[in-house]
């Protein structure tokens, strides 16, 4: 009966916190995963919406699964032997610096974000399935220690993930590819699928 | 916008469209001729410079940026009337053939030796990425080699 009971005050205190979560501002805050059970069906097509962005080239090319960088719409590896170096910044003299700076360079098709960067290797993308990249984004021991919150804060508010969506023109002055889901159903749907309790549908 | 930076030692300041690339700041407003147009892509590497001990393709690199930087150009890479030790190994291994994209080699170089002062042929290949139609690259691996000698010798 005690038992019982501590259960249903834990249900219902996490039943409050998840609906009070769900009504708070897009910041962020607030996420508390619900008690187990069926993943909300909102929850499961946030997660596609999601991983149909982060399964794209504009995030993959820059999360490789080793030394070297992609680059372009066939995500061929990086011009140059452009290498990882030890930081994720490029090698000593061939910095992403060197050529990649704060903003995108129409003159050049030279693209550029704050912290132009390779992803570590822990948080490698390339290769792996969307169930497996999900997996990895919620493992503090593979994404920087994240918790939940500061995953969603990296997803939905870093200028080096955002700058997807203003990816500029290339070489030749032609625009590239965008994710395929705009911008702002993005950031809802990664704060959807959170607050959801971050579920990962069996595929 | 009126932008301020260090170039080669000296205080400048130069009134310009802030996206203009530094390229043509250092060539056609400072007179600075060193420097090359190649590609205008940050590809070949003729036009790099340092910023802040850097090497950057100076084609792509908007002008705004530069506010505050240090800049060493092909002309500010010696110490006076010292040659640094690239030029010297440059001269010593008789590198150039045309010579247009060689100020690009010589300032990638010698940001390397700074991180890098002993490099095996593995460190040169990976870094210096520039590209010369002349295809002095084998002069140039000599050369590379001679100036980190030249450089740790002085040390």
């Amino acid at each position: 009966m005690k038992k019982a009971y501590l259960f249903y005050t834990l249900f219902l205190a996490a039943g409050m916190a998840l609906a009070y979560a769900s009504s708070q501002p897009q910041d962020g805050e607030g996420i508390t995963p619900p008690p187990g059970g069926e993943e909300p069906e909102d929850a499961l097509q946030a997660f596609d919406k999601m991983m149909a962005v982060l399964t794209h080239k504009r995030c993959v090319n820059c999360h490789p699964a080793g030394g070297r960088p992609r680059q372009g719409e066939d995500s061929h590896y990086h011009n140059f032997n452009v290498q990882r170096g030890a930081d994720g910044h490029g090698l000593p003299a061939l910095r992403c610096g060197t050529c990649h700076q704060r903003e995108n360079n129409d003159y050049s098709g030279v693209p550029g974000a704050p912290e132009w960067s390779l992803a570590p290797l822990s948080m490698k993308w390339e290769g792996l399935s969307r169930v497996e990249i999900a997996r990895s984004i919620l493992d503090p021991a593979r994404n920087g220690g994240r918790t939940l919150e500061e995953t969603v804060h990296h997803l939905t508010e870093h200028e080096l993930v955002l700058w997807a969506w203003e990816p500029g023109v290339d070489a030749n002055g032609r625009p590239r590819e965008k994710p395929p889901v705009p911008k702002d159903e993005y950031i809802k749907a990664v704060k959807v699928w959170a607050e959801a309790g971050a579920p990962i549908p069996e595929e | 916008m009126k932008i301020s930076f260090h170039i080669n030692g000296g205080a400048q300041s130069v009134a310009v469209d802030g996206n203009t690339p530094l390229l043509w700041v250092i060539r056609d407003m400072l007179d600075l001729k060193g420097t090359k147009f190649g590609c205008g892509k940050a590809a070949c590497g003729a036009c790099t410079i340092h910023v802040d001990g850097m090497a950057v393709r100076s084609c792509s690199y908007p002008a705004k940026f530069a506010e505050g930087k240090n800049i060493t150009t092909i002309e500010g890479l010696s110490a006076g009337e010292e040659l640094h030790p690239v030029q010297q190994a440059w001269i010593e291994e008789a590198v150039p053939q045309c010579g247009y994209c060689q100020p690009g080699f010589m300032m990638a170089t010698a940001a390397l030796l700074e991180k890098a002062p002993n490099p095996t042929d593995q460190d040169i290949d990976d870094n210096i990425v520039n590209i010369c139609r002349c295809a002095t690259y084998y002069r140039m691996r000599k050369a590379i080699h001679r100036a980190a000698e030249i450089k740790n010798a002085n040390s």
